[in-house]
């Protein structure tokens, strides 16, 4: 009997030996899996910050050979093809998200949903490649608008499957009550569903637009880039990202240098923008806790 | 007068559902324009194109074997190396750590996943790849140089760095789904596993990996079809020579890299067909693989709902 006692003693210290192996083994997944981020930006805040400085925003890119210089076309170039990419995506991809969440029941919502998901996760150069087909060859030239375009096709399907998450997360009695008062169902839609949850959603646009910066791949043969000034919709643009893979990839440590301070504000950027959605979503989501 | 109102609720769906059918036009557009554009390169060429390696611009001959070869393989050592840690560092998300610590570390991995590629390709020539040429790979070569994966001069750039690159860039994609797949697994699956006396690695095992086996194989595959479709970072790291080399030290060529490579560059007509054929054959692969994911994610997330 003794024995017996013995021996499930002896099984049981070997099973929790284990479990907490095993624990320990998971912990370390999420510190390794962690690392990157940390390595990542180390290096760009060590190698970006002497980079910037008052020309870096002010002044074009300075001729092969010669020092300093800056990236200001290529921000100020960033900033137009996000905007042209906001005007077509930032409609289209709420109002498909609307249809998904309002009328998504149907066979064509399933479809379109497929179709969501399968642009999700389509190769940023595929749609790059696309572009070039659709507008770069018919125009005879790369420019702006094909860029901007490229980067609102990455845009729509994230947005509307942001928009669809959240608007299926209000509850049917909330549209049952709009509808029973005899309002009719577009009113319902826009003015009590979207406009309630305009918060969230925006917040969803504004991710969906922060990932969209720092694409390169659709701009490479799209809006190409440019050492000059932005100089019309038509013609090819400067963008951040592209600036930084080509000043990568050249010899000079000058306009390395440059690359990972471009390298720096993008990441920059990027993390103050999710870090201030993360906050804003979770002080509106404990205000409304305690209303409810 | 009634009618009247709610007559602009037809309007309202109408235009909606109009908005809505421009999708998968969108989408059957991209297939569409990308096989009208590599034609000429279809009908040179044939299945050739994709069974032969030699890629030769000045000649106008093209087959994209190596660049297949390149993909598949940084792809795998992506997977190989991501899985294991993602479906780990779900668990710890969803199963070890404590709320106000789940919150804050998912951050940290969505943080990952937010970093432009274009970025991490900066880090993977002038960061990465000097260390692993100074440090891992003649530690491989050292230690593991007896097969043939591992022997070979070391560049930095080439498929491991490619692979290791990618890894840290699907890991936040895969932890991500994998993460919804434990959480939609009932609880009441792990208080049974606890029932019987299992310890909480027994209760992960028993409860919670087996449940979720199908959507952790859905994460997975989703991960695969981003690490074949990635282009900066690839492009930046991967070492961009179009050769088919077991060792994984040896710089490759992708699918994705060769485009961004030659396409400013392309002048022939064929040249730019047979890079358009390399999308088109990108978008096949990564179409079936997503759909494929989507089965198995659909299929798992069905189930925790239902029971």
């Amino acid at each position: 009997m003794s024995s017996l006692s013995e021996q499930m003693e002896h099984t049981f210290r070997l099973r929790n030996l284990k479990s907490y192996c095993m624990l320990a083994m998971i912990v370390l997944a999420f510190v390794v899996s962690a690392l990157p981020l940390f390595a990542v930006f180390a290096h760009i805040i060590k190698l970006g910050f002497s980079a910037l400085n008052f020309d870096f925003f002010t002044k074009l890119p300075a001729p092969v050979g010669e020092s300093g210089g800056g990236l200001a076309n290529a921000l100020l170039g960033t900033a137009i093809l996000v905007g042209i990419a906001s005007v077509i995506g930032i409609p289209w991809g709420v109002s498909i998200g609307i249809y998904l969440s309002e009328y998504g029941k149907s066979k064509t919502a399933s479809v379109v949903r497929f179709c969501v998901d399968m642009l999700v996760s389509i190769p940023s150069i595929v749609v790059g490649l696309f572009i070039y087909e659709l507008i770069v060859i018919p125009m005879k030239g790369f420019s702006a608008n094909a860029g901007g375009v490229a980067l609102s096709i990455l845009m729509i399907p994230t947005i509307a499957r942001t928009t669809e998450e959240i608007l299926k997360l209000i509850p049917a009695h909330v549209r049952e009550a709009g509808l029973g008062l005899g309002i009719p169902r577009w009113k319902v839609t826009l003015f009590i569903i979207v406009r309630g949850s305009l918060m969230p959603i925006s917040t969803g646009v504004i991710l969906a637009i922060s990932r969209v910066a720092g694409e390169t791949a659709p701009l490479l043969f799209t809006a190409l880039s440019s050492r000059f000034w932005f100089d019309g919709f038509n013609k090819p643009i400067a963008s951040l990202s592209v600036q930084i893979f080509n000043y990568a990839i050249s010899p000079f440590e000058d306009w390395q240098s440059q690359a990972w301070g471009g390298a720096l504000l993008l990441v920059l950027f990027v993390f103050v923008v999710n870090l201030s959605v993360r906050i804003l979503l979770l002080r509106t989501n404990t205000s409304k806790g305690k209303q409810i | 007068m009634r009618r009247e109102i709610y007559r602009f609720d037809r309007y309202f769906y109408f235009f909606l559902k109009g908005v809505a059918i421009c999708l998968p036009l969108l989408l059957i557009g991209i297939g569409g324009f990308l096989l009208n554009a590599s034609l000429p390169s279809i009908h040179q060429f044939g299945f050739d194109f994709l069974g032969t390696k030699i890629w030769d611009p000045a000649r106008d001959n093209y087959g994209i074997l190596a660049f297949v070869f390149g993909t598949l393989i940084s792809s795998l050592i992506a997977i190989l190396i991501a899985a294991p840690l993602s479906i780990f560092t779900a668990l710890f998300l969803t199963e070890v750590a404590s709320r106000r610590l789940q919150k804050s570390a998912s951050f940290i991995i969505e943080m990952l996943a937010a970093i432009p590629s274009v970025v991490y390709g900066l880090w993977g020539i002038y960061v990465l790849a000097p260390f692993l040429r100074v440090y891992v790979e003649p530690f491989l070569g050292k230690t593991l140089g007896f097969l043939p994966l591992f022997q070979g001069p070391s560049y930095g750039v080439g498929m491991l760095a490619a692979g290791i690159i990618l890894s840290i860039m699907i890991i936040p994609t895969i932890t991500a789904v994998t993460k919804e797949v434990f959480l939609s697994i009932p609880n009441s699956y792990r208080e049974a596993a606890m029932a019987l006396g299992a310890t909480r690695w027994e209760v992960i095992k028993m409860a919670v990996i087996k449940t979720g086996s199908a959507g952790i194989l859905g994460a997975v595959i989703l991960g695969l079809g981003r690490a074949l479709g990635e282009t900066m970072a690839v492009t930046m790291v991967i070492g961009n020579r179009s050769d088919i080399s077991i060792s994984l030290f040896a710089p490759g060529q992708s699918m994705s890299s060769v485009i961004a490579n030659e396409y400013s560059e392309a002048t022939s007509s064929l040249h730019i067909s047979a890079l358009l054929e390399i999308g088109l054959v990108l978008f096949l692969i990564t179409f079936f693989i997503n759909s494929l994911a989507r089965v198995f994610v659909w299929r798992a997330s069905l189930r925790g709902s239902t029971r």
